[in-house]
């Protein structure tokens, strides 16, 4: 297990950001597609706890695969912890939770997490441990399917902490969770980053932008803001994450208000 | 490719089947029903004698491809495939261990339904019974891998589905089972050449007849080679990174 202050792999300087990507440019959906991310560049910062913001539809989701190295890129070159995005050598390296809980229904959540386990190579004594990390020592012995939602999520996540992984991308973690939970859930990511983890958690929920260290706001495959909450506020007068967002969009010249 | 990690996957696949106690059931029991229909239906000739042998293969053939080609399936849409392809396990590890879990309850399937038609049902066999069993066993595998390397073609669970008529009918039709193959249309012979379901019908032809496993030697090794070529098409088509 890597403890904190000793990240990064061998040969790579520890100082170098997370993620860096250039002029990102993905288009989903084939011949007549849509385009997801137009022209993305972004550094996340090793060591923070970065969130993407934006609404639906405007690009979180592909950013997050095009970091873990699952989604086709168009253009552009996307680089995470010092390597192209999608290297063999990442895949130990990073936790990935999808949008939805992505575990076996039909089997209890020791098996599901034992499995998982196994293809990162983490050592058995990690499935309790990450068990105890979402709240579900309890639910160990049950099938995934009889849980509720929120449940199904937690092992979800839990899974990606399976072996320590120095990047954690979670897809909209706390999507339809009650506020205690959702509470929980980004104490648990403050405690990750404290050990040293970076993490990049999207959300369309605005205020759970301050928990996060930085902000990526994007809006139709385009970043509109890559600040900390607080030189968002100030930058735009604003008094909160929402505000701020609305008065970015406002400010944006080619997205006329006229148009849909 | 690491073995652990196909033999992880294989488990897990039979731990998520074992879950499924219907689906079990349906796997090991539907084969022996079906061929207990054929043995009432013609009680008193010898066609469970001539034709049993070849509903050994065909049936569990059948029943693994469906099977197969829908896990596969759900595995893509359900995200986890999502997840497995952003962590480090190996494309040949899980079609591998795809291969090998459902492989593995096949030859369940395929020796209780050997057991059934000849200790219950009193089908006779010419040909030696162990090399009925080889190839009806080989004959359910291949349909399990057939299903693996299918699934790529479908995106919803009705095509999943619709691939068994699409994969399997022609297979069944040009195989020998309706028309002697060297009566076809020369078309027909040349297509049903590269099929593999071909040489199972063949082999379990000869043995029906009487012959033994030098005269099917040849058939055995073909329809392991499509078992192989299956596995190596189901892994190649799976891609870490989709648009």
């Amino acid at each position: 297990m890597t403890e904190t202050g000793q990240r990064g792999g061998p040969g790579l300087p520890a100082s170098g950001p997370a993620v860096r990507a250039t002029d990102l440019r993905v288009v989903r959906g084939g011949r007549r597609g849509t385009v997801a991310l137009d022209g993305v560049s972004l550094t996340v910062p090793s060591g923070a706890l970065v969130g993407v913001l934006g609404p639906s539809g405007s690009g979180k989701s592909t950013l997050l695969r095009a970091v873990v190295g699952v989604q086709v890129v168009t253009s552009g070159s996307i680089e995470v912890l010092g390597r192209p995005a999608g290297s063999a050598e990442l895949r130990r390296r990073l936790g990935y939770v999808t949008q939805a809980p992505s575990v076996y229904g039909d089997l209890t959540v020791r098996r599901n997490l034992r499995y998982l386990g196994a293809v990162v190579g983490a050592p058995a004594s990690d499935v309790d441990r990450v068990l105890a990390e979402v709240g579900l020592v309890d639910c160990a012995h049950r099938r995934v399917d009889t849980l509720s939602g929120g449940q199904h999520s937690r092992v979800s996540l839990a899974a990606a902490l399976l072996g320590t992984p120095e990047l954690l991308v979670l897809d909209e973690p706390t999507v339809g969770l009650d506020p205690v939970l959702r509470r929980d859930l980004w104490d648990l990511f403050g405690r990750l980053r404290e050990r040293g983890t970076t993490l990049l958690v999207s959300s369309h929920v605005m205020d759970e932008a301050t928990r996060c260290d930085r902000l990526l706001l994007l809006r139709n495959g385009q970043v509109i803001a890559d600040d900390t909450l607080p030189g968002l506020l100030a930058r735009t007068g604003a008094s909160d994450a929402d505000a701020a967002f609305l008065a970015l969009v406002e400010d944006q010249p080619s997205n006329g208000r006229g148009a849909r | 490719m690491s073995a652990a990690l196909t033999f992880a996957t294989a488990r897990r696949v039979l731990g998520q089947v074992r879950g499924d106690p219907r689906t079990l059931a349906l796997v090991i029991v539907l084969p022996c029903l079906l061929l207990w229909l054929v043995a009432w239906m013609f009680e008193g000739t010898d066609v469970l004698d001539q034709f049993g042998p070849l509903l050994l293969g065909l049936f569990p053939l059948i029943v693994m491809f469906l099977v197969t080609s829908v896990a596969t399936l759900r595995e893509r849409t359900s995200g986890t495939l999502e997840r497995l392809m952003a962590s480090p396990i190996g494309r040949g590890d899980l079609i591998g261990g795809y291969a090998l879990g459902f492989g593995l309850l096949a030859v369940v399937q395929g020796l209780v339904l050997t057991g059934v038609a000849v200790g219950l049902l009193g089908m006779e066999v010419a040909g030696p019974l162990w090399v009925v069993m080889l190839v009806a066993v080989l004959d359910a595998v291949l349909g399990s891998t057939l299903g693996l390397a299918a699934s790529a073609l479908a995106r919803t669970e009705f095509q999943a589905v619709q691939l068994m008529p699409l994969f399997v009918f022609p297979q069944l039709i040009t195989c020998g089972l309706l028309m002697p193959r060297d009566q076809m249309p020369a078309v027909l012979e040349a297509v049903s050449r590269v099929l593999p379901l071909t040489y199972g019908v063949d082999a379990l032809q000869r043995l029906a007849a009487g012959e033994g496993f030098a005269d099917v030697r040849g058939d055995v090794l073909v329809i392991a080679g499509f078992i192989v070529a299956a596995v190596v098409v189901g892994a190649t088509t799976l891609h870490r990174r989709t648009p």
